[in-house]
């Protein structure tokens, strides 16, 4: 009888890793958020993909019938619409990863109280962490897709290597995502919140977007290529054209390097920020 | 195999502390509580009550002390603890973004059951909670009160063992009140174990079979209800009024009626164990209240009494 009893008010310890911050249900949190985007979002969701078009179009066509060709990553002249191409795209993946890892999360962190009902499930802080950057990376291989299409039509992709542009966007996401959640675990007012654009613009702008890097004296190159955007960029223009060098390997690897540090951040903030 | 760790209570804090820098919040206290009862934490604001509940659903980490909840330590095993948990926090937080099904559905997804088993218990749950014909509804569209269901039929969908109720019905007309008081009673009688925050004494009262009352992250009192009101007060409360001028002087005229006596501001309380006979003994004294009532002990009298009548923010 006792054990009855014993059976039905104790409960079994598990042996996972990570016990307490995973409980291996990143599903969960993945097929919320696609429930809640489709139900409320898809608005926002295509504005997402119409902005680089619009940038593509503008800068491309309307600013490119000024330039003319440029020399690509090879050194052979490429259209200028097919330079800044790959560099929009490694752009619309960090816009869409940072928007949903920024100021989504900040949101429902802060408001929406989101996390806080879910972490008083079997969720733990790492479930949630995950579920939610997946989710971002589904949003940004969507976009990376559409857009690639677009540059299929308009004419600019002239390799079949271009097609590997899609998951290097999603890798490209992953590192921005990852970072972005574990930034915004330290964010508590819209004022730093702000921030965020003040770094993201000009990252956006100088990152040899729309001209090469060597436009700059050399200090300013090392900088640029300090930043993880440059990275993108240029990881997306070899693939655009099939050329590729040793830096592309360097490229990869600074993503990686940045998804697991992001990684690893996030989930201890996670833990510091719920399970005080 | 034997099974040493059996426990006969759900719940087992001893010396439990939380401290957040220099402030404690909770300061040492222990309980048990067996499977099945309702158990009530009273206090005024800021008093640990919410500490308390947090501690037990593993999402907040104490400073010292031992805690487990049955038989495991939510801080080490949270996922599988809170598994068997079912959390109404303070406030609502449904999610926005969902429909009022949806909210249940997913919400059981987080405790990884399948949809075989989410499907129709989503429906017996919004019948439950007196929300059917809202199911498809947006949750922004409900009331405070349909909210505040929703939110209990919410933390029902893992079938959980012990139900932590954080302030239910804080924020409720009556009528919402009295509808989730009957939603409770009938979850203790299914032999959920309830864990209920409130500074509303009636439901304290109607609700917990033994309560503690907290002040400043200390066990004050504990009991029943009637238990606490036998321990910490008298039957009845006879309450005078003489008017704010007089009620101060004419204290000391009363000297010797009653067990106790508390001059307040707006009034005079004389603690008796008979109302009217210390009513009597007043007129006898040629004093002449300008209303007089009688009334039984409540536990508000008690928590007042323990917790003291000054604001506490």
């Amino acid at each position: 009888m006792t054990q009855v009893l014993a059976s039905n008010m104790s409960i079994e310890p598990s042996r996972r890793f990570l016990g307490s911050l995973y409980s291996g249900n990143v599903r969960a949190v993945f097929s919320r958020g696609v429930k809640a985007t489709w139900g409320t979002n898809w608005a926002i969701m295509v504005s997402g993909f119409v902005e680089p078009v619009l940038y593509l179009i503008a800068m491309g066509i309307g600013l490119g019938s000024l330039v003319g060709e440029i020399a690509g990553p090879g050194g052979e002249p490429i259209a200028y619409a097919a330079y800044i191409a790959p560099a929009l795209l490694a752009v619309s993946a960090m816009n869409g990863a940072v928007y949903d890892s920024t100021w989504n999360v900040f949101f429902k962190l802060n408001f929406a109280k989101l996390y806080e009902g879910m972490l008083y499930t079997s969720l733990g802080p790492l479930d949630v962490a995950l579920g939610e950057i997946l989710l971002a990376l589904l949003r940004g291989a969507m976009y990376a897709t559409g857009f690639t299409a677009v540059m299929g039509v308009m004419g600019l992709i002239t390799s079949p290597w271009a097609l590997l542009m899609i998951p290097a966007s999603v890798v490209i996401a992953f590192g921005f995502a990852s970072f972005g959640m574990a930034i915004t675990s330290y964010m508590k007012t819209f004022q730093q919140m702000d921030w965020i654009n003040f770094v993201m613009l000009p990252m956006f702008l100088f990152s040899a977007t729309f001209y090469p890097l060597s436009v700059y004296p050399e200090p300013i190159q090392w900088f640029i290529q300090a930043l993880p955007l440059w990275h993108g960029v240029e990881l997306l223009r070899q693939l655009n054209v099939g050329v590729f060098g040793p830096d592309t390997l360097l490229h990869i690897v600074y993503f990686l390097v940045m998804i697991l540090l992001g990684l690893v951040l996030t989930t201890f903030r996670l833990r510091k920020l719920f399970l005080k | 195999m034997h099974n040493s760790t059996a426990p006969e209570f759900v719940i087992s804090a001893s010396n439990l502390t939380k401290k957040y820098g220099d402030f404690v919040a909770v300061d040492g206290i222990s309980f048990d509580v067996p499977p099945g009862e309702a158990f009530g934490l009273l206090g005024p604001n800021g008093a640990g009550k919410s500490t308390t509940m947090k501690m037990i659903g593993g999402v907040s980490q104490r400073t010292g002390g031992d805690l487990t909840i049955m038989g495991l330590d939510p801080e080490q095993h949270g996922p599988e603890v809170r598994a068997h948990l079912g959390v109404v926090p303070q406030q609502d937080n449904l999610d926005e973004e969902l429909k009022v099904r949806d909210n249940l559905l997913v919400y059981g997804r987080y405790f990884g059951l399948p949809m075989s088993y989410l499907q129709p218990k989503a429906d017996e749950l919004l019948e439950f909670a007196q929300l059917s014909d809202k199911g498809k509804a947006r949750v922004d569209a409900l009331s405070g009160g349909m909210k505040r269901r929703l939110t209990i039929a919410r933390s029902l969908i893992n079938d959980p063992k012990i139900l932590l109720l954080d302030e239910p019905t804080t924020g409720l007309d009556p009528q919402a009140r009295h509808i989730l008081w009957d939603r409770l009673f009938r979850l203790k009688e299914a032999g959920v174990t309830l864990i209920l925050t409130t500074h509303y004494m009636d439901e304290a009262e109607q609700l917990c079979d033994r309560l503690i009352v907290v002040d400043k992250g200390r066990i004050m009192a504990e009991g029943s209800p009637a238990a606490l009101i036998r321990e910490h007060s008298t039957r009845e409360v006879l309450e005078l009024r003489f008017g704010s001028d007089r009620n101060a002087t004419v204290g000391a005229e009363l000297e010797g009626i009653g067990e106790r006596l508390e001059t307040l501001p707006d009034r005079v309380l004389i603690y008796a164990h008979d109302g009217e006979a210390a009513l009597e003994q007043i007129t006898a004294r040629g004093l002449r209240p300008i209303t007089s009532l009688v009334r039984r002990s409540s536990l508000e009298d008690v928590f007042l009494r323990l917790t003291g009548r000054s604001l506490v923010d």
